[in-house]
């Protein structure tokens, strides 16, 4: 039985033969990687003033402005591979940390229970989210940049009423605030790099797991690629989706803790407009916009590539205005490479 | 043969959708070991049917009963767990993966306290099914779309079979192959249904219908126009219950 049904002895000669360095250039996270090697190398030719390629304070820098965009770039291309947009991640940002504030400073609570409690306010949002566009059948970009323009009222107009300005101070006065910030917030060595650095690491490394190994990232591939097959087939899709945008928004509140315990304040605008930079990461790390295809290790290195150009450019001594067309440029030239890897993989099929 | 229970009853089962009524009054048993065959024309009702028992939609009236006892079909998964299998139309695979993976797709083996996927047993189980349905592929671990319209289909039919503990229904299962890889598919339907399971099996081809089935139910405009045993009707008789025409 098995004999007959082995395969032939020379292969079809319809198929294309792929060669190895083709075949590794067709992976998303590789070609993250070249790419961040890339702008890491030039900043090293271009930002000559400082010692970008050798002083661990540099890499210091631009791994914590990486790691504000990497941990949450994690589940939002999770999301992205799922077939979904969440645009209110970066506004989740900042109502989490006021949130906090409010609990610490207004409320009076210890800033332990207060951090539970956000998390459950930003997993609360994600189901909203989700179950609006899972019910609703709505574009989830269009339900999320709903949440996005009704958080920002809110954090706006709470924000100034409760305190008259346009931020929450003094959460440092919180009883517990220390030991939560050495969990969140600290440096971990003498060179300045934060544990936020660890967190989007670890944040990573389980999201990498999770689309690779485990069942739930077998169905975020297909409720993002096939999701008719899928549904029926058995495979749970509303409830994988919801589950994605519970995970996003509770990571946007996970960041919006670390910022407020980092930054002891909250403005009532923080956090927005990174909603498009957890996008441009999750692009450059080989997500497509139509879902069913992406890598979490890839998303790694577009947030590295971006935290470089965002510290580079300032060590580099060029106007800062110029990172918004880097990104752009960046967004751009990863979408092209997508394509062409997209198509070359379908040619060589 | 007396001593044999339906699988599954439908007992006046009816659907509207909204002003339209689908499907009126569907009345059916289905015996383990046979092959029931769904004949109409376009609009008869047929995958209206299919979707009941697939849990997809769910009856406006009557009920589905599955030994002896009602149930709410309410969802494919629920379906799924009263051992009722579907091979759709457009197949319902994971173009973009491996075939042992679109076997086990919802229902994903893992090992380990991490519950981390078991693809080398995936794998494995998938091969020897393949061989013993005997699905002409290659390897379990090739992509759908590397795959012929004929092995596709040999994949859908092999995840029924694989699970189906009760029934498996199919929606023009050879609609879009070609004449050997139809015969192939067919005797694939017959090797299952000599393991026991029962099968239904909508069909547009007549001399399809008269291969491979025990009985013919047919639907005119969601009404249930008869049922005969497939030995005892000729093909024009089949012909003017679907068209309604002497």
């Amino acid at each position: 039985m098995a004999e007959t049904a082995a395969p032939p002895a020379h292969p079809d000669e319809r198929l294309v033969r792929v060669g190895p360095l083709a075949r590794l250039l067709t992976r998303p996270d590789i070609g993250a990687f070249v790419g961040a090697l890339g702008v890491y190398l030039a900043f090293g030719y271009f930002a000559r003033g400082v010692d970008w390629l050798g002083d661990p304070g540099i890499a210091a820098n631009w791994t914590d402005q990486a790691a504000q965009y990497g941990i949450v770039a994690v589940p939002v291309a999770l999301l992205m591979i799922g077939g979904e947009f969440d645009l209110s991640a970066g506004v989740m940002i900042g109502s989490s940390g006021l949130l906090l504030g409010y609990l610490t400073t207004h409320a009076d609570m210890n800033i332990w229970p207060a951090i539970l409690l956000v998390l459950l306010f930003g997993l609360a949002i994600g189901f909203i989210n989700g179950y609006t566009v899972v019910r609703t059948k709505l574009p989830s970009f269009i339900v999320t940049l709903a949440t996005f323009f009704v958080l920002q009222g809110v954090n706006a107009a709470g924000t100034l009423k409760l305190t008259g300005q346009t931020a929450i101070q003094n959460i440092d006065s919180a009883s517990g605030f220390d030991s939560a910030r050495r969990f969140f917030a600290s440096d971990v060595t003498t060179y300045g790099f934060k544990v936020k650095v660890i967190w989007w690491i670890g944040i990573t490394i389980v999201g990498a797991w999770l689309l690779a190994k485990s069942r739930f990232g077998n169905w975020i591939y297909s409720a993002g690629g096939e999701p008719n097959s899928a549904r029926n087939v058995g495979v749970p899709v509303a409830r994988t989706k919801i589950t994605l945008f519970m995970m996003t928004s509770g990571i946007a509140a996970l960041m919006g803790i670390i910022e407020a315990l980092e930054l002891r304040s909250m403005q009532s605008k923080e956090g927005i407009g990174l909603e498009f930079i957890f996008i441009i990461c999750a692009v450059v790390g080989g997500c497509l916009l139509t879902g069913g295809f992406g890598s979490v290790i890839g998303t790694f290195f577009g947030a590295a590539m971006l935290g470089m150009v965002q510290l580079g450019i300032v060590d580099a001594q060029w106007d800062s205005n110029w990172t918004y067309t880097f990104q752009g440029a960046i967004l751009f030239a990863a979408v092209l490479l997508n394509t062409a890897i997209r198509a070359r993989m379908r040619r060589a099929r | 043969m007396a001593e044999l229970k339906p699988l599954v009853q439908l007992d006046r089962v009816r659907k509207e959708f909204g002003a339209v009524v689908a499907l009126e009054e569907v009345t059916l048993d289905v015996y383990p070991g046979e092959i029931v065959a769904l004949v109409g024309d376009n609009g008869a009702g047929k995958s209206t049917l299919v979707k009941l028992i697939a849990g997809v939609h769910q009856p406006t009236s009557g009920q589905i009963v599955l030994d002896g006892e009602p149930v709410r079909l309410s969802s494919p998964s629920e379906s799924q767990r009263h051992g009722i299998e579907v091979v759709y139309q457009d197949l319902a695979l994971a173009n973009s993966q491996p075939v042992y993976m679109n076997m086990f797709l919802g229902r994903e083996l893992v090992r380990g306290p991490l519950r981390q996927l078991d693809r080398p047993r995936m794998a494995q189980e998938t091969r020897q099914l393949l061989d013993e349905l005997d699905i002409r592929i290659d390897s379990p671990r090739q992509t759908i779309r590397d795959l012929s319209g004929g092995q596709r289909q040999g994949v859908a039919i092999g995840r029924a079979v694989h699970w189906a503990q009760r029934l498996v229904l199919m929606d023009e299962p050879t609609a879009a192959l070609g004449v050997q890889e139809t015969k192939r598919v067919e005797e694939i339907i017959l090797r299952m249904r000599d393991r026991g399971r029962a099968i239904v099996i909508v069909s547009h081809s007549l001399d399809q219908v008269f291969r491979i089935s025990d009985r013919i139910c047919v639907l005119r405009r969601g009404r249930q126009v008869g049922i005969r045993a497939t030995p005892e009707v000729d093909a024009d008789e089949i012909v003017s219950m679907i068209t309604g025409l002497r």
